[in-house]
């Protein structure tokens, strides 16, 4: 469920552009009326909002932004003022150029979007880059990262319930096969995790864990230094238990010292209108202290405000 | 159908001989007209002389008749069969169409891989993608996991790639990426005895995921580095050549395609191209194209080969469905 609340009887878009004028007029930004507008809107209001913007004033609202606020909270808005495809899409091209770590991002859209948003992201990746997701990524990946990041980006999975349990069988046997046999890069394995459906991952996962006695995710922890296995596993996750996935992420971002905020602006921004709700439950249940404490008590200012307006604190 | 069945001789429209079966049986399809007007004024004694004197139809059994042989028959319900398969796909949504024709190469197995990339690689990106949606409606399954289930030699990661696609469409190329990644393609294909050029992960990788006007810099470039003609130096690797074919010069790739499928003795499969390309591509400006290109390699008008070799209402179809692009 999301987290995003909007009110219940919301102004129309052009009157939305009239408040945001009015937060960028003169020096300085009324920052809590941009929150205020943008951070309770859904993604078909705030394209229209843009859509208005542009042509009432001619001129392009995120551009705006990026002139009147600055730092985390200035990515946190640009991020989540965009619509998701195109938001993917620009993580993705972002990932692309950064160094190795960034494979957790591509990996993380790939695995956990919709195969119709996925898509949707691949067409917003061709009109705003000039080129496709995969020519991208396979360029900027090498390895066995490229031989699992390619399909995965490429997939558009069947979304069905029907599952077959004899392949659910056979395929935990596979899995189980090649993992015994530390062939984790093996085609089989690929092949099974980048185009088989959520619901028959599941229920090979269940197989594997009933016939075996472990997890998967288990049996893949041999090395914890093993950044592959690593990687192996948090596909795992996010095919099957996204929530259990995002937590983590937030956790990490936001434990010991300092704050990951890229991580966290992302999860924010990506999850508000989606599955938040349920992310919060976990991150509750995990931490034994609510998300909104956590980043509370981890960010400030105007930042802090729309993550917590986003996660559907604040006020509406 | 059997060599012996083809005669050149076609039959003489009110010619009384029945011995002309044959010929009104050759080829592609079946001269109805002809086998109503031949066959159906035969009275039971003629119709016995007729069987007597068509060996290959018929075998004298020894209980004292003449036999129907079974694998003309299964043969003759093919042939009938063709116009129907012609019109049902003519009239198919091309997303079932191309969902159908993909699910039924990955049955028939390797000799029908180029359908793959036939599908993968001539449609444009949205085409490709709504087959994709209606192999889920149809299926139940992604075509991307049953092509990988299915193709387990050295093709497989080529023909996954090349189905999963969604290539960019749009004017942009970058001269000096496609420059060097004609150099990269050249060096692998001249490294064919290290590494067959289908496993090596750049040509893959290149071939697979750049988009259709790169493709064609790419083959424009390869000349800086090789004498021969990209795909020449592909010659051996069928179906990386059939990919590239598909990619930047499809009317080469679907005029070889039906010259195949127009020759005698070809097998079925490779016959079956014929309804599939003509029926695929009678709306597209390609036609056109595949005409001029099948004149100029072959001499040979598309339309009177087409019926030199195919018979009946199936001929006359396919010969309307050519003549829509002019």
């Amino acid at each position: 469920m999301a987290s995003l609340k909007i009110p219940a009887s919301v102004p129309s878009p052009a009157e939305d552009c009239e408040q945001l004028t009015k937060a960028f007029a003169g020096w300085g930004t009324n920052e809590a009326l941009v929150i205020k507008v943008l951070a309770h809107r859904n993604a078909e209001q705030r394209k229209s909002i843009c859509e208005i913007y542009a042509a009432t004033f001619g001129k392009d609202l995120l551009k705006d932004l990026e002139k009147e606020v600055s730092g985390d909270f200035e990515r946190a808005l640009l991020l989540w003022t965009l619509c998701p495809a195109e938001r993917d899409a620009l993580l993705v091209n972002e990932a692309t150029k950064m160094l190795t770590a960034s494979n957790w991002i591509i990996m993380e859209i790939a695995c956990t979007r919709s195969s119709h948003d996925l898509f949707m992201v691949r067409q917003a990746y061709h009109s705003r880059y000039k080129r496709s997701i995969e020519e991208d990524v396979a360029y900027h990946t090498t390895g066995d990262f490229r031989k699992l990041l390619v399909p995965l980006v490429s997939s558009f999975r069947y979304e069905g319930d029907e599952v077959n349990m004899t392949l659910a069988k056979s395929e935990a046997k596979i899995l189980h096969e090649k993992i015994s046999d530390q062939a984790y890069n093996n085609e089989e394995l690929i092949r099974i995790l980048s185009t088989r459906s959520k619901s028959q991952l599941n229920a090979t996962l269940n197989h594997y864990n009933n016939q075996f006695g472990n997890s998967i995710n288990k049996d893949l922890k041999t090395d914890p230094t093993n950044e592959y296995l690593t990687f192996l596993r948090r596909i795992i996750k996010c095919l099957t238990c996204p929530e259990k996935y995002f937590e983590k992420v937030l956790r990490y971002a936001i434990k010991g010292l300092g704050t990951d905020e890229r991580a966290l602006t992302r999860v924010v921004a990506t999850r508000a209108e989606v599955d938040m709700e349920r992310i919060k439950e976990e991150y509750h249940r995990r931490n034994s202290v609510p998300l909104d404490r956590a980043i509370a008590g981890d960010t400030s200012g105007d930042y802090e405000k729309v993550l917590l307006a986003l996660i559907g604190h604040g006020d509406a | 159908m059997k060599a012996g069945m083809f005669h050149e001789t076609r039959a003489i429209p009110g010619s009384r001989s029945p011995y002309e079966l044959e010929s009104n049986v050759a080829g592609l399809g079946i001269d109805e007209s002809s086998l109503i007007s031949i066959l159906g004024k035969l009275h039971p004694e003629q119709k016995q002389s007729f069987r007597k004197g068509t060996r290959d139809f018929f075998t004298e059994d020894d209980r004292l008749f003449e036999r129907w042989d079974e694998r003309h028959i299964a043969q003759l319900q093919h042939e009938f069969l063709r116009f129907k398969n012609a019109m049902v796909l003519w009239t198919m949504h091309p997303w079932e169409r191309d969902a159908r024709l993909a699910k039924e190469a990955l049955r028939k197995g390797q000799q029908a891989y180029g359908v793959l990339v036939e599908i993968a690689c001539t449609r444009s990106s949205e085409e490709l993608l709504g087959a994709r949606r209606a192999y889920h409606s149809l299926f139940d399954h992604s075509i991307e996991e049953d092509v990988a289930v299915h193709i387990h030699g050295i093709e497989r990661k080529l023909l996954v790639a090349l189905v999963s696609s969604y290539r960019y469409e749009g004017p942009r190329v970058h001269e000096e990426t496609a420059r060097s990644e004609a150099k990269i393609l050249h060096n692998a294909f001249k490294a064919a005895d290290k590494t067959k050029p289908i496993e090596d992960e750049e040509v893959v990788r290149i071939l697979t995921t750049r988009s259709k006007l790169h493709i064609k810099a790419i083959s424009t470039h390869y000349k800086e580095f090789s004498s021969s003609d990209i795909t020449e130096d592909l010659d051996t690797e069928l179906l990386l050549k059939q990919t590239l074919q598909c990619l930047y010069t499809p009317e080469t790739y679907f005029s070889t395609v039906l010259d195949s499928a127009l020759k005698d003795g070809a097998d079925e499969t490779t016959r079956e191209a014929l309804t599939r390309v003509i029926v695929t591509e009678a709306n597209n400006v390609d036609m056109k194209k595949i005409k001029e290109e099948y004149h100029q390699k072959y001499g040979v008008d598309l339309s009177e080969k087409i019926s030199g070799v195919a018979n009946g209402n199936y001929r006359d179809f396919l010969l309307t469905l050519v003549a829509r692009g002019d």
